[in-house]
């Protein structure tokens, strides 16, 4: 089948929201339509029926009746409407629609789902749900029949993100935001019952502006998972999964050992690793995994430098990484002597080289500018780790922005913990506006240097 | 490779939906995945004989329809030590239900893994590999990949396992040999391939690995219920 023209979906230049309500304020339909014509860039125009006028803008009794035909209807009106409308999308030429309306498969109706979804298939028009918040485009529109006001609206950005749950979608909209990180595109597809996770993935793979592929998934259907890995795997660039259901009901464990072992999960979560995708368990992973690929998105073997001022700090980084599986290898006498050498005197006898580089409370910048800039021309490390507490006085606001310099030039990747406290954003933004991610915790830190590592086939 | 299976497999194992172990081991063989040598009996004699030529001690297992579970109704005399061992299990053997013979093999030792296959709804036939034997269940150290596998899927395999070590050589213990492993997998991933249509799951649960060779001592195939 030829791929979708997902161009009317992700950039519409027309809307139009079906279903608006001269009832209800807080119809889905009335919420969309209010904060699209208030809030973004792009014309939309009211549908329902009745026509008229709704609060002093036209009211269009049919898709047919609107001027200019729109890119894009979000369709919000009953279950048993949905067809008629999406008759009237396909007959005047409309590129895509989003149907937020829920009472189909998920509530005992596979036959008002099925019906739609034929109207579409025979006429190759996609459409995302039914029963789901649909699209998220930061800057541009968005169809979440949610008020902005109680959304947390990620800003553009490199992350490409499909979700089967709408709640999940905003709220990792909420984590995405807290870590500074911003999104391509956001799409809740609900029932997928045409736009499905592959369609969406050969969207994002082709799509300049995506550089990770994220996706919370509960379950493929039949014989769509390998397809699926295959297209990831073809994408060039990273794919971050993270699979609900992980639980298996063990309904097949009678007469086969290897159907009981080899449950739901356990074949889900081996395919990923088999080919090269990167498997979140949960949405803190996952969100470290996306910031930490959308920086880096190359495979590392995972031999890691752990630069800090805490001797503490690095002792559980060293734990953690470790516990991963990760390496922190023991440092050469001769990197450590070149160390060393660039240390400033008062911290040259005190500083501990070994790995953990742990420069001491009594460092500053130009000492974690001479250890980085070494582990960073050095071919016994492949990543650097920096635990940056910045109460030392010695680390000024501009560390930062001259850290990532010495990962520009080396290629490492370099991740950072700092607090994140507003009263260090200028130091967090030094290394993030210079395309070094930063975590929140000395956790997040060693998940974001296990992505770059589970990042190739196993 | 496996062009097609010995003829009359299929059809002797759909009315009781999956295949009688001769059957299975004969499918096996035909598909290039090294077994433990056997014969079918289908009298006293002619067990005796096969055990003459295989050596003792050997392993008698019931060939019957009515049986899938062998070893929970007694089916499987894993150490006899000669003829008049043989004529003893065997007599115990044909009081079995369905009993129509009994399959005669070499006793097998060595470090027991299990691979497995099964068609998965999501993503279609599935490799597995594990530590095997009757612990399989306790443990689950097993791992999975999508067939068809390549040489590097086996290898990722084996150092996924948690217990990897007891294959690649632990203090007293030796490796199992890897080639083996890999060619016997290499050779099961192809016949899972050709059959995924006609299959639900198979077992081959233990298959025996030594540094000389890996080698099936037990098979069950399901069959997929019929459309």
């Amino acid at each position: 089948m030829e791929p979708f023209d997902f161009r009317p979906l992700v950039k519409p230049r027309r809307i139009a929201v079906a279903g608006v309500s001269l009832t209800n304020d807080r119809h889905p339909a009335n919420v969309i339509y209010n904060k699209i014509r208030l809030r973004y860039p792009v014309p939309v125009h009211a549908v329902n029926p009745r026509g008229g006028r709704f609060l002093r803008d036209p009211l269009y009794a049919s898709i047919a009746e609107i001027p200019e035909t729109p890119d894009l209807v979000v369709i919000a009106v009953r279950a048993e409407a949905v067809a008629a409308v999406l008759a009237q999308c396909i007959e005047r030429g409309v590129g895509a629609a989003v149907i937020v309306s829920g009472g189909f498969a998920e509530s005992g109706r596979p036959d008002l789902q099925e019906r739609i979804a034929a109207m579409a298939r025979e006429a190759h028009f996609p459409f995302i749900g039914p029963n789901c918040l649909g699209v998220y485009a930061p800057g541009r529109f968005d169809t979440f029949f949610l008020p902005g006001e109680r959304l947390v609206r990620p800003d553009p950005g490199g992350v490409g993100f499909v979700s089967q749950s709408g709640g999940v979608l905003v709220d990792q909209m909420v984590k995405f935001s807290a870590q500074g990180l911003g999104l391509s595109l956001a799409v809740s597809i609900g029932n997928k019952a045409v736009v499905r996770e592959i369609d969406l993935l050969r969207h994002f793979a082709a799509d300049p502006a995506t550089r990770v592929i994220a996706f919370y998934v509960e379950g493929f259907g039949r014989n769509e998972g390998r397809a699926f890995l295959e297209a990831a795997q073809a994408a060039g660039k990273p794919v971050v999964v993270l699979k609900a259901g992980k639980t298996d009901a063990g309904r097949r464990a009678v007469g086969s050992h290897t159907a009981s072992l080899a449950g739901d999960y356990r074949v889900f979560s081996d395919a990923l690793a088999q080919f090269g995708i990167v498997e979140a368990h949960d949405e803190f992973e996952l969100t470290c995994f996306c910031e930490s690929l959308s920086h880096y998105p190359r495979a590392i073997e995972g031999r890691v430098g752990v630069v800090t001022v805490s001797g503490g700090h690095g002792a559980l980084a060293t734990d953690i990484l470790s516990g991963l599986g990760l390496e922190v290898p023991a440092l050469s006498a001769a990197l450590q002597a070149e160390i060393r050498e660039g240390l400033s005197a008062n911290v040259r006898p005190i500083a501990a080289l070994g790995n953990p580089v742990d420069l001491t409370g009594s460092s500053t910048d130009e000492d974690f500018l001479a250890a980085v800039a070494a582990l960073g021309a050095s071919p016994e490390v492949d990543c650097i780790l920096l635990l940056l507490l910045p109460y030392s006085p010695g680390i000024s606001a501009d560390l930062g922005a001259r850290l990532s310099e010495v990962h520009r030039r080396s290629g490492k990747p370099l991740v950072a913990y700092v607090p994140h406290v507003e009263k260090y954003r200028i130091l967090i933004e030094g290394f993030e506006l210079n395309d070094v991610p930063v975590a929140p915790s000395v956790d997040g830190a060693a998940f974001m240097v296990e992505a770059m590592r589970r990042c190739r086939p196993c | 490779m496996l062009k097609e299976a010995p003829p009359g497999i299929w059809e002797a194992a759909r009315p009781h939906g999956w295949v009688l172990e001769p059957d299975a081991l004969r499918l096996l063989e035909a598909a290039g995945v090294p077994v433990a040598r056997h014969a079918f009996a289908a009298g006293l004699e002619e067990a005796l004989a096969a055990a003459a030529r295989i050596g003792y001690p050997v392993v008698a297992k019931v060939v019957s329809p009515a049986i899938l579970h062998k070893s929970d109704v007694g089916g499987v005399e894993t150490s006899i030590p000669d003829p008049a061992g043989l004529a003893a299990a065997w007599a115990r053997l044909a009081r079995l239900e369905g009993f129509r013979g009994a399959l005669v093999a070499e006793r097998l030792s060595g470090l027991e893994l299990i691979v497995g296959a099964k068609i998965d709804e999501q993503f279609g036939p599935v490799i597995l590999l594990g530590l095997g034997g009757t612990a399989v269940e306790i443990y689950r150290d097993v791992v999975t990949r999508l067939a068809p596998l390549r040489e590097r899927d086996v290898a990722s395999m084996v150092c996924c396992l948690r217990g990897a070590r007891l294959l690649t050589g632990y203090r007293g213990c030796a490796a199992v040999s890897l080639p083996k492993l890999t060619a016997a997998l290499l050779a099961f991933s192809e016949l899972v391939t050709a059959i995924a249509e006609r299959i639900e799951s198979i077992d081959l649960n233990p298959v025996f690995c030594t540094p000389e060779r890996c080698a099936v001592a037990d098979a069950r195939i399901v069959l997929a219920p019929a459309p």
